[in-house]
């Protein structure tokens, strides 16, 4: 998705600077706003991840951190890290290879169902990766439509993995990369052209440079979730891959190796902050003034053969790469006469939850609304913090909100499990525990939505109306409020989406007895027999409706195009 | 660590707004008296009437939390022993014995009606922290109709494994993410000894052994023999399952055949127990015992074979005639003493993945 591209779209002018004077109570109220996220990262991320860290590297009251080098000099553990970033570099560099003419198109070219198409290629992003597994062992697995017409099977290979990932995150490339194609000012390379340069040339030295850092974030994204993979790797690479976050659920979950788990966790903690930082350097990097336009003044129909072509090819990819996959997943889902399979869905005669499977729909809802209230307020809360641009203190704020993307969400189900488990927070048998981790996702995605359109807001507006004697809470709900409603709508969507999709950290915390629609789509894939692959087919197929639904609406609602994602 | 003033500091604010939602957790919660809750792993299944005519009898309650793997929930319950998600842990074998019993797991109690539980079976009888609740042997199996096919002898024993007619036609488990894998190398360092198992591994991997996660994955999917991996082209005649799974053929069929699909190895066999035990912690401790007695009594034990295709330890349980006629318990199979288990378990495992799957 895109993180924090449309600052820059919307920085350029900068909000007036507010008086010195005012300085200070700002900065108070700056800091009142930080406690609230502050303290929900520390009670429900930092806290988790440190018990679990600190019970694999203490034993017996003292560190060993001589485990640190013993791990990292083990051949296996050296091997997955070497896989981890190979298959990470190798998806990123397809993804890019596939999804920038896809960017191109969009941002330049007018076409009918634009917009439906647009909602279509962002459905995988939020998709269950269990639902994304299965969709592709559905495709190219043993048994799958492939090997039933032409005998090819990829499943245990790495092509299957790679292409699962450049499905995932064609989005990220598209959104990122096209939103801000959409509104570059095409005249400037149209000049360039008037004054001799050759379409190669004008574009290398006019758009290219103008598109680098938007190329490079985007990137930078795609490489951080694969470099995080989980349940892709999980499904479709068998016991020969494994990336670090597969690894350190095996040696958690299945070797019970916590010293290696909690080595491994370090590991990807640092790897992961290494890429954010470099990734808030590529951001500030892209803050120099760009000529932006209203997107909708820069496409246009295609005109000759060649961008006909274009369209055609990035149509035919978005059909194989991301129809195709779905519609298999739709078609196994239907196999059983009769709807069988939904209707098998109603029974809870299978034994494997104690309740009917359909139940798991109304869990997953209620689970991702209270989910999205929390994941609003805090980051709601976060970005009105972070809205005056400040020093150090606030940008260091503002990874750390973006830290739970990245870091596994294994160690944050485990953790929660060991680490909430005593008054006055004992949340083991709470259900607010499922919403509490989903929201940890979802809060770097309101954050990510609400700011630029926070920080678009004409300063000079909120200090009016304090002048004439308004209350900070007045001022909010009389200025800012009407113009981030709709971006707070925006934000909405998607934290109830990822909620809808988050597998890793719920797979340990939700009850038996109250499993989300990932967690029952597992649970019936772990299942031998046609009726439980079939229902898993019939949920996520019900997972992946809800989740187009969602979007499509957004898409609505995001006429304005402020914010992309 | 600062971590912990912090969270401290931080608890007092945020939890304010989250105490609304956290008392609703009472009324499913495990905290009261007349509720037991039993924490197992996914395999677990019983008869509704049988469990239904205990809590008649006991006044107990019974809630069942299910979660993954045998090795899966044994680890979670572990993490999570200083307050555990239940009373009763039921699907610890023999192979993680150890692990479980070094976490201090369990506390010990002295289930009624122990004295029926063969002795073989009772591996913690000083201490009585686990009480033995089925057995059942890991074995592979054969699919008879591609040996009468090829007219080739269906393996007998390990020895049989490593020949050339029989390669690239097994299929196992990972052993370190599966109790059947794990069992299945087990039971060749039984019989090859601690360090021959290894050289017999290698011959194995010449042999064109193929690795899968999950026994689900090997049995329904790439294995010949099964009604499912049939369905799914599976192209493997043998594989690493129980004792139990060719009645579980005959069983789940529809029609039933006159006789199981698939055979079994009989020298290619290593026995496994599974317990229960008290959890440590447990704030049903009265309702606990009372359900691990009911584990062992003649009623559950007679229910278990049909539902989880294991064998009961209880003499005196009969056997369902499905048992004796499709597939018999094995006549002798490897066996190993938790302790040599424990003190080899983890090291052979890495070794075993660093040899057949690097």
């Amino acid at each position: 998705m895109d993180l924090a591209r449309t600052e820059v779209a919307k920085a350029p002018s900068g909000p007036a600077k507010a008086p010195r004077r005012r300085a200070r109570t700002g900065s108070a109220a700056r800091l009142g706003l930080m406690v609230l996220p502050v303290a929900f990262f520390g009670v429900f991320f930092a806290h988790p991840v440190a018990a679990i860290v600190v019970r694999g590297l203490k034993a017996d009251g003292t560190w060993d951190l001589g485990r640190i080098g013993e791990v990292l000099g083990d051949s296996g553990i050296r091997h997955v890290l070497w896989f981890t970033t190979w298959q990470a570099l190798v998806s990123t560099a397809l993804t890019l290879l596939i999804a920038l003419p896809g960017a191109y198109v969009f941002a330049r070219f007018d076409f009918r169902g634009k917009d439906i198409l647009r909602a279509v290629v962002t459905v995988p992003f939020v998709l269950p990766t269990v639902v994304v597994g299965t969709a592709f062992l559905a495709l190219v697995g043993r048994g799958g439509l492939f090997d039933e017409l032409w005998g090819v099977r990829l499943d245990t290979t790495v092509w299957a993995i790679l292409l699962a990932h450049v499905f995932f995150n064609y989005a990220v490339v598209v959104r990122t990369v096209g939103g801000l194609w959409a509104q570059l000012d095409p005249r400037q390379e149209e000049a360039a052209r008037m004054l001799g340069a050759s379409p190669l040339a004008a574009w290398r030295k006019v758009t290219l440079p103008a598109l680098a850092p938007a190329v490079a974030a985007a990137a930078l994204m795609v490489f951080l979730f694969t470099f995080t993979s989980f349940g892709v790797v999980q499904i479709l690479g068998g016991p020969t891959f494994s990336t670090l976050e597969v690894e350190i659920y095996r040696q958690t979950s299945e070797i019970f190796d916590l010293p290696t788990a909690a080595v491994l966790t370090l590991v990807q903690f640092v790897a992961v902050g290494l890429i954010l930082a470099v990734h808030a350097w590529t951001v500030r990097r892209r803050e120099t003034a760009l000529r932006l336009v209203d997107a909708s003044l820069t496409a246009r129909r295609p005109r000759g053969a060649g961008q006909w072509a274009l369209l055609g090819a990035v149509l035919v990819t978005v059909v194989v790469l991301i129809l195709l996959p779905l519609g298999v997943l739709v078609e196994r889902s239907l196999d059983a006469p009769g709807f069988g399979y939904y209707k098998a869905l109603t029974s809870d005669d299978s034994g494997i939850f104690l309740v009917a499977p359909i139940e798991a729909v109304g869990n997953s809802l209620g689970y991702a609304l209270a989910a999205t209230v929390i994941a609003l307020v805090i980051g709601g809360l976060a970005a009105a913090a972070l809205t005056r641009r400040a020093g150090r203190l606030v940008r260091g704020f503002d990874a750390l909100l973006m830290l739970p993307l990245g870091v596994s969400a294994v160690t944050v189900g485990f953790g929660f499990l060991i680490a909430l488990d005593e008054p006055p927070l004992d949340l083991r048998s709470s259900w607010i525990l499922v919403p509490l981790a989903q929201a940890l996702v979802g809060v770097p995605f309101v954050v990510r939505t609400m700011l630029p359109v926070l920080r678009a807001v004409d300063e000079r507006l909120r200090e009016a109306a304090a002048v004439l004697g308004a209350s900070p809470w007045r001022v909010w709900r009389e200025v800012d409020l009407p113009m981030v409603r709709r971006a707070l709508l925006v934000a909405a969507g998607f934290a109830f989406a990822v909620s809808l999709g988050e597998f890793g950290a719920t797979v340990f915390i939700a009850r038996a007895d109250n499993p989300t629609l990932p967690v029952a789509v597992a649970r019936l894939l772990g299942r031998p027999g046609d009726l439980n692959y079939g229902q898993a087919m019939a949920l996520s197929t019900i997972l992946m409706v809800v989740c187009a639904v969602a979007l499509l609406v957004l898409e609505r609602l995001r006429t304005d195009r402020t914010g992309e994602f | 660590m600062h971590i912990r003033t912090f969270v401290a500091a931080a608890v007092g604010l945020g939890l304010v707004t989250l105490s609304a939602c956290g008392s609703s957790s009472d009324d499913t919660g495990s905290g009261g008296s007349k509720t037991v809750t039993l924490v197992s792993h996914g395999s677990f299944a019983y008869s509704k009437d049988v469990l239904k005519a205990f809590e008649k009898e006991s006044g107990f309650k019974v809630k069942v939390l299910k979660s993954g793997d045998a090795g899966q929930a044994v680890n979670q319950a572990i993490l999570t022993k200083d307050n555990p998600q239940g009373d009763v842990f039921f699907g610890v074998d023999n192979t993680l014995l150890s692990r479980a019993l070094d976490n201090g797991l369990f506390q010990p109690y002295e289930a009624k009606g122990l004295d029926k539980v063969g002795a073989e079976y009772q591996l913690d009888k000083d201490e009585h922290r686990v009480t033995p609740i089925d057995s059942g042997d890991i074995c592979v199996n054969y699919d008879k109709a591609y040996f009468s096919k090829n007219k080739i002898e269906p393996p007998q024993s390990f020895d049989d494994l490593v020949k050339p007619e029989y390669k690239d036609l097994l299929v196992t488990e990972n052993a370190s993410t599966s109790s059947p894998g794990l069992g299945f190398v087990l039971g060749t360092a039984a019989k090859y000894g601690d360090d021959g198992w290894k050289g017999y591994w290698e011959k194995l991997k010449a042999n064109g052994v193929k690795v899968v996660d999950g026994w689900e994955q090997a049995y329904y999917q790439e294995f010949s023999g099964s009604t499912d991996g049939k369905k799914a082209g599976g192209d493997r005649p043998l594989v690493v399952s129980y004792a139990s799974s060719p009645p579980a053929e005959v069983v789940y069929a529809d029609p039933r055949p006159e006789t199981a699909p698939t055979g079994v190895a009989d020298g290619t066999c290593f026995r496994q127990i599974e317990f229960a035990g008290l959890l440590s912690n447990a704030s049903n401790a009265e309702g606990g015992k009372a359900l691990i007695d009911f584990l062992i009594s003649k009623k559950f034990q007679e229910d278990m074979p049909l539902n989880m295709f294991v064998y009961p330890v209880v003499e005196g349980a009969a056997v369902p005639a499905e048992f004796t006629e499709y597939g018999p318990a094995a006549k002798d199979p490897e066996i190993m003493a938790p302790e040599k288990i424990a003190e080899n378990r983890d090291q052979w495992v890495k070794s075993w993945t660093s040899l057949v799957l690097k």
